[in-house]
């Protein structure tokens, strides 16, 4: 299985089954809906129901009649309370944004977008008063499609602005010109990025309490990030920030939707503060599809130069990224954590890319898994398909012909990074080991000469990104406004147990148990004795939370950190208790022992216990073997991996299936197998997902017309084959723990295999591009057009889409309903909005 | 209205307005806030509980239509939920194949699949998928909680250990 062996500890590298389930399984969970407190109060919104308008009045009376109700506001009765949500990355000088408050007040700008609040003693009496709430709109037009919004004369998604592009932010490295100029062939193509509702399990919820300690303010929030949530909510609301402890207790998911500072989070703490009792908000499902952030989002002009034998020469990249109403916590430097990661795991001579932030009548897109990433890699990865294709070559073999060789790192990138390690052979000759990559082509060719309606198609993604949030200084050099270090504190108790405070806030991720593990093998303590905490701004007073594969890259390492400073100060206490000099006071297996008298020696356990008494202690030492450390990476790290997609389409209806899927990631070394496994599963369901499934349709508008789980077509167990997964390991060497993080590669990786398969079973019939997703509308209307422009490679895979050609179309699958919505879309709609 | 209905083996009598939930009845008339709510649309099998022994999605019943009738919810599932060795087969199974990562969509997860397995105690990898097709999880990509129904099946040696612990106490009362 590996290209390094991973080193087995006792605990690091085995499957630890995770500590986190039996609350989990059993139910004995704390969601933040699941939280009641005395004399607490719901919240509900008021939202627009239109996408854009001028809002000229507000009428609270006929709710603050109905029963139960407790207040009620509009967005200007909170104007000097509520502040603003923060945008932590205003990635150019001159980025322009409109103000976003929690609550709009002259103006709204997407359909969901906020302008009252009513607060009941029970959520049915605050949704039954919230529909008593009378506002009046004056409707402006509404810009929802990009390209109409860069166009001259294009009405404006924000009128305090005079134009919608927000920024442009370039990134060039070598000489582009003569890349190109000096080309044999270049390939050209423009690929659309789908809008994704990211749809973790659990909606948003908060709930805000004036409880605690002296003017201590407590908010429990359905959040990946308390740490952020403390800083901006003390800052945009003026709350000192010692006075704002922030909870996220469990939390059901969050796929980066939950990586932001929401309206919500503002106005259920300013009114907490304002009424003295605790303030509770739920979101719907339907009303998260408006108001939680969307992902993706993105039209990527992408073109690729080469040499006649298919080497790389240059690659440039013309980004246009909705932004959708208002800039939330990250939303433009999404497609800049892309802009790194366009010439994927290859070399070139020059690289020029170019992104435009556009503004639209739409919710606001933010972090969504990946994050910029998995559209970098679709187009790279795709168009690396489109070359082959054009040169007559394997796509493997044109891949091969490119990639960074593993004897080459480190290796300075075009896109500007140092890549420390890798090995993209040993990764792709395990995947097609797996997958029998050459029986398969060669069933897919006895397919074609059978000229069924069945086609084979192989899907490549030989893929990498980058993670480990993030080198403070990078993100300073593109002006982000805080820093990507991470902290772990080791609490050593009287009885010799443990506590861990880390800084990551885990949501679904198993930190409790890969933590516990990491310090059992560096303490020497067992797997059990170790308990760990987060998520609690007093508990865990330092941190910067759980998004961009991160925790363990960055988190885990300063966990390691920590255990270390804990060692050392116990073989002080070790040495001196039993009589030897420090150098000679060895520590394994959970013992100090003194070197040549192997039986002289002392467990953790002892030196805890003797430390925590302090009855013989070195002269001067501190009672404590307790340490913490705060850790900021050098660089990022980079997983890789190969994957590989056997899909089967049917040409006559489009309908695709996906047979196989074998994927062999590089995640360097692993502390738990089983939850490594468990991420790439889910990475990879969600990057089908965005292929084959999902996408949110807006009308012409502005109105959701995916606005719930019914219209939006979240998979299911049916919807997928069982994944098979292997791993090659070559270590980070950025991090003391050789680990680069698994988040999100599942994710990056599959979204073009999947794409890529689908268009090599139906590139015979003229097919090279395909909308996601790639429902049966959408590839059987690929074949139509390709038919009709009379691209096939053969006068009999023509014959067969003319057939189809006078039918009405496809049945409509049942798994092809974002597909169908997309193409309803374009006429007026029915408002979605209004719902509280 | 009044509501009589038997939880987790205990009887409980309260009020409930007409057009409140079952699941709201549950989670906030008798706090067993292990029945979570994923959506607003019956989509998501995060509220999934067993009314009479079959599985429902509890947010697709009136409080008032369990008048008189049998509920079990996670937490009504293990025969003692402190200890592994109480847990539901289907419990110990999705802990052992990590078959969950959140956990949020696990409690309506379990109930579908012991509904499952009840019906057809050693079903197929394609039964076990269609089987929960009710039930949305955004974390595990389905494939351990499909090793874990398996597991589970298996371990059920075909004794009707895939009932309810608590409904299997109460047949042997
Ligand atoms: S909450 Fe019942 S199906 Fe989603
Ligand atoms: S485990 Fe998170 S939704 Fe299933």
């Amino acid at each position: 299985m590996t290209t390094t062996e991973n080193p087995i500890q006792a605990n690091v590298g085995r499957t630890r089954l995770r500590k986190e389930d039996a609350r989990l399984v059993t139910g004995r969970t704390n969601f933040t809906d699941d939280i009641r407190l005395p004399g607490m109060v719901h919240m509900v919104v008021v939202r627009s129901p239109m996408a854009h308008a001028k809002v000229t009045n507000v009428d609270l009376t006929g709710a603050l009649d109905m029963p139960g109700v407790v207040a009620a506001f509009s967005g200007a009765d909170l104007a000097d309370d509520a502040g603003g949500l923060p945008c932590a990355w205003p990635v150019t000088e001159d980025m322009v944004a409109p103000e976003h408050k929690a609550l709009a007040i002259d103006e709204v700008a997407y359909v969901g977008d906020g302008v009252a609040v009513v607060l009941a003693s029970t959520a049915a009496e605050a949704v039954d008063a919230a529909e008593r709430v009378v506002v009046d709109y004056d409707p402006l037009p509404a810009v929802v499609d990009m390209k109409a919004a860069i166009a001259d004369g294009a009405d404006l998604a924000q009128s305090t602005l005079d134009t919608n592009v927000s920024y442009r932010w370039p990134l060039a490295n070598g000489d582009i010109d003569a890349a190109f100029d000096g080309a044999d062939v270049v390939v050209e193509r423009e690929f659309v990025q789908q809008r994704l509702i990211p749809s973790a399990m659990e909606p948003r919820a908060v709930v805000a309490a004036p409880m605690g300690v002296s003017d201590e303010l407590t908010v429990w929030s359905a959040t990946q990030v308390p740490h952020f949530v403390r800083v901006f909510l003390a800052a945009v609301i003026g709350i000192d920030e010692q006075n704002l402890r922030v909870i996220a207790p469990d939390v059901g998911g969050g796929f980066g939707s939950k990586l932001d500072i929401y309206a919500e989070e503002i106005l259920a703490l300013v009114l907490a503060q304002k009424l003295g009792r605790p303030v509770k908000w739920t979101e719907t499902r339907s009303e998260g599809f408006q108001a939680t952030i969307h992902g993706r989002d993105q039209v990527q002009k992408i073109s690729l130069a080469m040499d006649a034998d298919g080497r790389f020469r240059g690659l440039k990249v013309d980004l246009l990224a909705d932004m959708g109403a208002y800039m939330q916590l990250l939303t433009p430097g999404i497609p800049i954590l892309g802009a790194f990661m366009y010439s994927g795991i290859y070399k070139m001579d020059a690289y020029d890319f170019s992104c435009r932030g556009v503004f639209t009548n739409k919710t606001p897109t933010d972090a969504y898994r990946g994050a910029g990433r998995p559209e970098a890699t679709f187009a790279i990865e795709r168009i690396v398909d489109e070359a082959a294709h054009e040169l007559g070559v394997d796509p493997m073999e044109l891949r091969k012909r490119n990639w960074i060789q593993h004897d080459e790192f480190p290796y300075e990138m075009i896109g500007t990074l140092t890549f420390d390690s890798g090995n993209y052979e040993a990764a792709t000759a395990r995947a097609i080991e797996m997958f029998d990559y050459d029986g398969r082509r060669a069933e897919q060719a006895n397919r074609r000469d059978s000229g069924g309606t069945k086609q084979l198609g192989i899907g490549i993604s030989t893929f990498t990104e980058m993670c480990g949030l993030a080198p403070s200084r990078v993100l300073g050099n593109l002006r982000y406004v805080a820093g990507g270090w991470e902290y772990a504190q080791v609490r050593m108790l009287f009885s010799g147990k443990v506590e861990v405070i880390t800084g990551t806030s885990p949501h679904g991720q198993g930190h409790d148990t890969a933590w516990s593990q990491i310090a059992a093998d560096a303490l020497g303590v067992p797997f059990e004795d170790i308990i760990v905490r987060h998520g609690d701004t007093a508990v865990s007073h330092r941190g910067l939370d759980t998004y961009g594969s991160r925790s363990l890259v960055v988190g885990g390492a300063a966990l390691a950190a920590a255990c270390g400073k804990v060692v050392e100060k116990a073989r002080r206490v070790a040495a001196h208790l039993l009589e030897a000099d420090e150098d000679d006071v060895e520590f394994s297996d959970g013992a100090f022992r003194v070197v040549g008298s192997p039986e002289t020696s002392m467990t953790m356990q002892e030196v805890s216990t003797a430390t925590f008494v302090a009855h013989d202690l070195p002269d001067g030492m501190e009672p404590s073997l307790d340490s913490d450390a705060s850790v900021d990476p050098d660089n990022f790290s980079y997983p890789h991996g190969t994957h590989l997609a056997l899909v089967e389409v049917d040409t006559e209806t489009g309908q695709v299936e996906l047979l196989d899927y074998v994927s062999v990631d590089d995640v360097g070394n692993v502390v738990n197998p089983q939850i490594v496994e468990g991420q790439v599963h889910g990475g990879l369901a969600q990057g089908i997902a965005q292929a084959l499934y999902e996408g949110a349709v807006y009308d012409q508008a502005g109105n959701l017309q995916t606005g719930s789980f019914v219209d939006y077509y979240v998979p299911g167990a049916p919807d997928f084959p069982t994944f098979r997964t292997d791993r090659t390991v070559t270590p980070a060497t950025t991090n003391d723990l050789g680990v680069k993080g698994v988040g999100e590669a599942g994710t990056i990786a599959s979204t073009p295999a999947i794409i890529n398969g689908v268009i090599d079973a139906v590139r015979h019939l003229g097919v090279n591009e395909v909308l996601m997703p790639a429902s049966p509308r959408n590839v059987w209307t690929a074949i139509q057009q390709a038919a009709a422009s009379g691209s096939a490679d053969s006068d009999d895979a023509q014959a067969a889409a003319a057939v189809q050609a006078d039918d009405a179309g496809p049945d409509a699958a049942a798994a092809d309903n974002a597909g169908q919505a997309q193409h309803a879309a374009g006429d007026t709609g029915t408002s979605t909005g209004g719902d509280a | 209205m009044q509501v009589n209905v038997t939880v987790d083996g205990t009887a409980h009598s309260n009020e409930a307005e007409p057009r409140q939930l079952l699941v709201q009845h549950l989670r906030e008339t008798l706090g067993l806030t292990g029945v979570n709510v994923g959506c607003d649309t019956s989509n998501c099998g995060a509220c999934t509980v067993h009314l009479d022994g079959r599985s429902v999605k509890s947010c697709t019943v009136l409080a008032v239509q369990a008048d008189g009738h049998e509920v079990t919810t996670i937490h009504g599932l293990a025969t003692d939920e402190t200890t592994e060795d109480g847990w539901h087969p289907l419990q110990t199974a999705f802990h052992e194949e990590h078959g969950l990562q959140c956990g949020y969509c696990t409690p309506g997860m379990i109930m579908a699949a012991a509904d499952l397995l009840a019906e057809n105690p050693d079903p197929s990898e394609e039964e076990i998928r269609d089987g929960l097709e009710g039930n949305l999880c955004r974390c595990t990509g389905y494939v351990n909680i499909v090793r874990a129904v398996q597991a589970a099946a298996a371990a059920g040696n075909g004794d009707g250990s895939s009932v309810s612990a608590h409904q299997a106490e109460e047949v042997s009362a």
